[in-house]
């Protein structure tokens, strides 16, 4: 899955999506994940992401990941592949 | 050491709404509950789990009579059983020098199973046998009488028992200008059918008629209905005592104090919209002051205060068991309570805290019990901090009707524990299991 390239950023967790003037707060695993995004990393290899960063298990990083990406999808920040 | 793991979150930002949602919550984490980890107590007496706190109770009890005390010389309270009816809870309240209020023969048994001398029980409700007026009768309970049929069952009763009287009220429904008014239960005032029992009474000799009572309703959130109610006890009083001389010497006034939860539909929290102890207190005890009663003849005002006096004493101890979507996308999570034992979450919103630190980040989210049911849903709709399998969280006030009207439905119901007034917490009520149940199953033999 993909990121919008307009899409806008902040270090502190607030994004702007400047297609529909939407704008949203995430949490520090949310930006880093959207970075692992805009970076074009593999959902699979974003699951090894964060078992490398931060203390979790491999299922319920993939739980996580697939509920936000399903979230990012909602909210239209992702590109159609 | 790598990082404290939150689960990735976002949140849609409205104009307007920042404080709502995408901010801090108001809930700070509830850790412990007088000075006892929950953790611990999850740890020790598993999840779910019912806690009461002792201290609370008395705290909240020594409150509540001293505010009418203060008011009225002569005032007592009565624990209504069916509020909750555990064992030591119920003593907690004899010990504070309640009497018991019972609806029932179980609840009668109970009250007697708990010391309470007979004449210190208040045997209200509309299913009384004449074997249950017969011990009544035997052991000078006060008999409050709810309908015509009782009333010659009981007058049947006397004429075969010997040297004995029965002290007996009455129960009075009533308009006091609240919608719905109950009159399913006693006597009406205002068609004149209160009297007449009141007459019919006065004609036999081995009625003692020593009270009227009335209980207008639950969850009473006007202050004045209670004014209303006791006016017009006062004026039956009275034409009681014109009739025979006779003083009448208590008026039960019942229950129906609010706590302080919040009910479901209610725009504003409970805390901030319901009565005080002092506000009832004010509108009874001022009506009753102000009718003209000769001060040796002010009669005592017995209170039968159920959910007001124990819902802020209980707690209910949960596990969230999985985090979900819906189909709007909308958060919804599961715990281990469910509403066959959290039966009240039918009529409050209840508050709910996490019981574990978290960050700023707040979810709206449903919050559904365990049961395989559609109708197991604790809250509709509740900001919380995101919660994952295995948090703990903490349901407040819980403590009136829930551990009387839990149902054994799906699964078992669990272990209830209070909390003494050194902060030990001691198992009142083991949870059930498979054998509870079956014990009271008797399979015919051709099945076995
Ligand atoms: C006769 C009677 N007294 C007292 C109570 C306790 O009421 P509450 O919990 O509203 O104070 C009830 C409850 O229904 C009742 O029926």
């Amino acid at each position: 899955m993909k990121i919008r390239k307009n899409i806008a950023i902040s270090e502190n967790g607030f994004i702007f999506n400047p297609l529909t003037g939407d704008s949203f707060s995430i949490n520090e695993t949310g930006v880093a994940i959207l970075q692992q995004l805009k970076d074009g990393v593999k959902s699979e290899d974003i699951v090894i992401f964060m078992m490398n960063e931060y203390e979790i298990d491999k299922h319920s990083a993939e739980k996580d990941l697939t509920d936000y990406l399903s979230m990012l999808k909602s909210y239209q920040l992702t590109e159609n592949e | 050491m790598k990082p404290h793991y939150e689960s990735p979150f976002i949140q849609k930002l409205n104009a307007g709404m920042l404080n709502k949602f995408g901010s801090r919550t108001e809930y700070i984490p509830v850790k412990h509950i007088d000075n006892v980890p929950v953790a611990e107590l999850m740890d020790t007496f598993g999840s779910p789990l019912f806690v009461i706190s002792e201290k609370t109770i008395r705290q909240t009890y020594q409150k509540a009579l001293k505010t009418f005390k203060m008011r009225y010389p002569k005032v007592q309270f009565a624990w209504s059983y069916k509020t909750n009816y555990l064992d030591a809870v119920c003593r907690v309240f004899h010990q504070e020098g309640s009497w018991a209020e019972v609806v029932s023969r179980f609840e009668y048994e109970k009250a007697i199973h708990n010391g309470v001398p007979g004449n210190l029980i208040v045997f209200n409700g509309p299913d009384k046998s004449k074997e249950d007026l017969k011990l009544a009768v035997a052991n000078g309970s006060l008999i409050h009488i709810d309908h015509f049929d009782e009333l010659y069952m009981l007058i049947e009763l006397m004429e075969q028992i010997k040297d004995k009287t029965a002290r007996v009220a009455i129960r009075v429904n009533m308009d006091t200008g609240v919608y719905p008014q109950w009159d399913r239960f006693g006597f009406n005032y205002e068609s004149g059918q209160a009297y007449n029992a009141i007459t019919k009474i006065i004609a036999q000799e081995k009625l003692q008629l020593e009270g009227l009572h009335c209980h207008i309703g639950t969850y009473m959130l006007t202050a004045n209905a209670y004014a209303v109610a006791a006016r017009k006890l006062c004026e039956l009083a009275a034409s009681f005592q014109n009739a025979t001389g006779n003083s009448i010497k208590y008026l039960d006034m019942g229950g129906g104090f609010c706590s302080s939860n919040t009910l479901k539909g209610s725009y504003l929290q409970g805390i901030d919209i319901v009565p005080t102890f002092d506000d009832y207190a004010e509108a009874i005890t001022n009506t009753i002051l102000q009718f003209g009663f000769k001060p040796n003849e002010l009669p005592l005002l017995i209170l039968e205060t159920g959910r007001a006096l124990i819902d802020n004493a209980g707690y209910v101890l949960g596990t969230v068991l999985a985090t979900k979507r819906l189909s709007n996308n909308r958060r919804a999570t599961i715990s281990d309570i469910g509403v066959n034992i959290l039966f009240t979450s039918f009529w409050y919103n209840h508050r709910i805290s996490p019981a574990q630190d978290f960050t700023h980040h707040a979810e709206e989210t449903a919050l559904y019990g365990p049961l395989c049911m559609n109708i197991d849903c604790l809250r509709e709709s509740i900001v919380l901090p995101l919660l994952k399998k295995g948090d703990h969280i903490v349901v407040h006030e819980v403590g009136a009707y829930n551990m009387t009207q839990w149902m054994q439905f799906i699964t078992l119901r669990p272990n209830v524990v209070m909390i003494d007034m050194n902060g030990k917490p001691h198992l009142i009520r083991k949870s059930e299991t498979l054998d509870t149940i079956v014990e009271n199953e008797i399979v015919p033999e051709h099945l076995l």
